[in-house]
């Protein structure tokens, strides 16, 4: 809906006399946008170019070689730690997805008493310092005397994963007319029916996107994490940063194209799936 | 419609029984018959197969969680973290940590490699007779500098203090931010005892510091080999691991450690106190450090970390191209006038004195 509206604009715009103007405003424009483009994706791009170095010191470039991605395959530590961030992520996803989603509907479609305080506090974990919601994490988990490890990761994870589910699935819900359900109800739907099959079909893109974002999040934490692990439970940013102190090798790089590479494909599919989603809608 | 149902129970079980498989896979489960070691360690501080090599002599897997600071490592066991049984805390932090009563002590009987311990590791000041803790690897407090700038190495405290010689890199001298470890280091070029309370001696010290200021650019204990790296400083006072660091992103920078002597660190194998309260814990970690102090498994350690070990049975196990590597394995007469960092008490005042005035002025 509004990119139509935003398109109309842009060409009125480029309707207006004084070419020359804005040809050099253009040619501004362009540099600008080129070198914005450069600072962004740059880093990137020499990480990813120096994961296939064959030499270990990134001053000097020795040939295309794919030693330091056999290197990570065979590091068991490394794997271990990937084995555990795919533990932590993909179930903290899960849970807080479950409940962001119905935190969501509950807000968006009821009147109940602590609305209000429930709607502010949802904000809270995202406007908190990870730090200091950390230092309150532990300071929780010893207080009931749960030792650290996997659970107390993943619920750390959940508690501020649920807020950012809940900001994306809200804006979703905000779309859809809630004479949809009405009609379902007037159709002898019951509530659970007009869920199903009226409201989540509807929501599922804002859903699977909470979701990603979710995961993301989850995978790349370092701060919480860091204070609510325990034995046994070292995860993939806790492993690199810990290496980074004995010598970062191409290996980083390496994992770090891999990790890229991954995200890039769930960002893909959930453009895909929301592509779906709204044409089916 | 039946599938966006699917999706959402399907999301549901995937987080409930990962969440159980997480449990069970935790430290908490008692019930498991395989036996367990929680190795809390530095990030490539060992040689990796030397888990596969425990696992098949004693049954026992260690499972290695890794820290990238001695604070960190604190800061950890003290949230509350239990179930790590061995530790690898460096001397100051051992010291810290036996007053925070957090080590258990060592059952020497059961260490039937502890004669292996070279004499100058085997009585370190921070745990004396090394009740609480077993050497691992060790290093130097010395000179860290970049082969384009020398033909040979500059081993010697004079480059640093010598006025003359240091104004070669004027402003591209670091320090470290450290007054036991930078004063001891003018101490030794005077020729004293880098543990000295002789207020007049440290005194000498803080005089030949004061002479150099000029060129010094800053007293760097955290980001010195990243500036000598980029090449903002040209020669710095630090730890040797942190220089070798350096040298695995550029082969140009070296490590030297000063003919007159230097200060010597050294990190070490511990056992958490809540392992040693568990009498089947503390066998495990009892085993896994004697494994590791085994000679030939310290010299495999030796040449996968490129420290060295303090195991004196070692030698014959580690490359030879470590064991020429004077960065590393000093000349005897320079292994000789290697010192540790006594802990001071009282005296400690003269030399913050003295540190307060040369950084001020």
């Amino acid at each position: 809906m509004v990119a139509p509206g935003k398109q109309a604009t842009l060409s009125r715009a480029e309707r207006l006399p004084g070419v020359p103007a804005i040809r050099i405003g253009n040619v501004v424009l362009s540099a600008y946008s080129l070198l914005f483009y450069l600072f962004i994706y740059g880093p990137i791009l020499i990480l990813i170019v120096y994961s296939f170095n064959g030499s270990r010191f990134p001053t000097r470039w020795a040939g295309f070689s794919l030693e330091w991605y056999h290197k990570l395959f065979q590091n068991r530590a490394m794997g271990q730690a990937l084995r555990n961030s795919l533990i932590v992520s993909s179930s903290s996803t899960a849970i807080s997805t479950v409940i962001g989603t119905m935190v969501s509907v509950a807000i968006e479609r009821y009147r109940f008493r602590g609305r209000t305080p429930l709607d502010a506090m949802l904000f809270l974990p995202i406007i908190i310092p990870d730090i200091a919601m950390a230092i309150m994490l532990v300071a929780f988990f010893g207080l009931i005397h749960m030792s650290l490890g996997f659970v107390t990761i993943i619920i750390s994870h959940v508690a501020f994963n649920i807020s950012f589910v809940a900001i994306v699935v809200r804006s979703r819900m905000t779309t859809i007319d809630p004479t949809l359900e009405e009609a379902a109800n007037d159709l002898y739907a019951n509530e659970w029916q007009a869920f199903w099959r009226i409201t989540f079909p509807l929501l599922l893109p804002g859903i699977l996107g909470g979701a990603l974002l979710a995961f993301t999040l989850s995978l790349d934490d370092y701060v919480i994490t860091f204070f609510t692990s325990g034995p046994g439970s070292t995860t993939l940013p806790l492993r690199i940063y810990g290496m980074v102190k004995t010598g970062i090798t191409p290996e980083v790089n390496a994992i770090s194209t891999l990790m890229m590479a991954a995200s890039l494909m769930l960002v893909i599919l959930s453009l895909w799936i929301q592509g779906k989603g709204d044409a089916m809608g | 419609m039946k599938i966006r149902h699917l999706v959402f129970v399907g999301l549901l079980l995937v987080g409930a029984a990962v969440l159980l498989a997480a449990c069970g896979g935790g430290p908490a489960a008692s019930g498991d018959s395989e036996e367990v070691l929680y190795f809390y360690n530095w990030s490539e501080y060992i040689e990796p197969e030397l888990f596969d090599k425990f696992k098949e002599e004693t049954g026992i897997s260690v499972i290695e969680d890794t820290f990238s600071s001695n604070e960190d490592l604190l800061a950890k066991l003290q949230s509350g973290a239990e179930g790590y049984d061995v530790i690898v805390p460096s001397d100051y932090m051992v010291d810290q940590m036996i007053d925070l009563d957090m080590l258990a002590e060592l059952d020497h009987s059961k260490i039937t490699s502890i004669g292996d311990i070279d004499p100058s590791f085997a009585d370190p000041p921070f745990d004396p007779g090394m009740a609480h803790c077993l050497p691992y690897m060790w290093g130097t407090t010395g000179i860290g500098f970049n082969w384009n700038d020398w033909d040979e190495a500059p081993d010697s405290w004079s480059y640093l203090f010598e006025p003359d010689l240091a104004a070669n890199f004027a402003g591209r001298i670091s320090f470290l931010d450290d007054s036991r470890e930078t004063l001891g280091a003018a101490l030794i070029y005077l020729g004293y005892d880098p543990n000295t309370t002789d207020a007049a001696q440290i005194e000498e010290a803080k005089n030949v510091i004061l002479a150099i200021k000029p060129y010094i650019a800053a007293f760097d204990s955290d980001s010195y080999e990243d500036n000598l790296l980029s090449g903002e400083f040209g020669l710095v006072h630090g730890w040797s691991g942190d220089i070798f660091t350096a040298q695995l992103e550029d082969e140009n920078i070296d490590y030297a450690i000063p003919r007159e002597g230097a200060v010597k660190w050294v990190d070490n194998l511990c056992i958490t106190a809540d392992a040693g309260a568990d009498p089947a814990r503390y066998e495990r970690a009892l085993k896994w450090i004697d494994f590791l102090n085994q000679p030939e498994n310290a010299g495999a350690n030796t040449n996968f970390v490129w420290y060295a070990t303090p195991n004196m049975n070692a030698t014959p196990y580690i490359d030879q191209e470590i064991l020429d590597y004077e960065a590393v394995y000093p000349p005897e007469e320079v292994f000789a006038k290697l010192h540790w960092l006594e802990p001071l008490g009282d005296a400690l005042e003269i030399y913050d004195r003295a540190w307060t005035e040369i950084t001020s002025q």
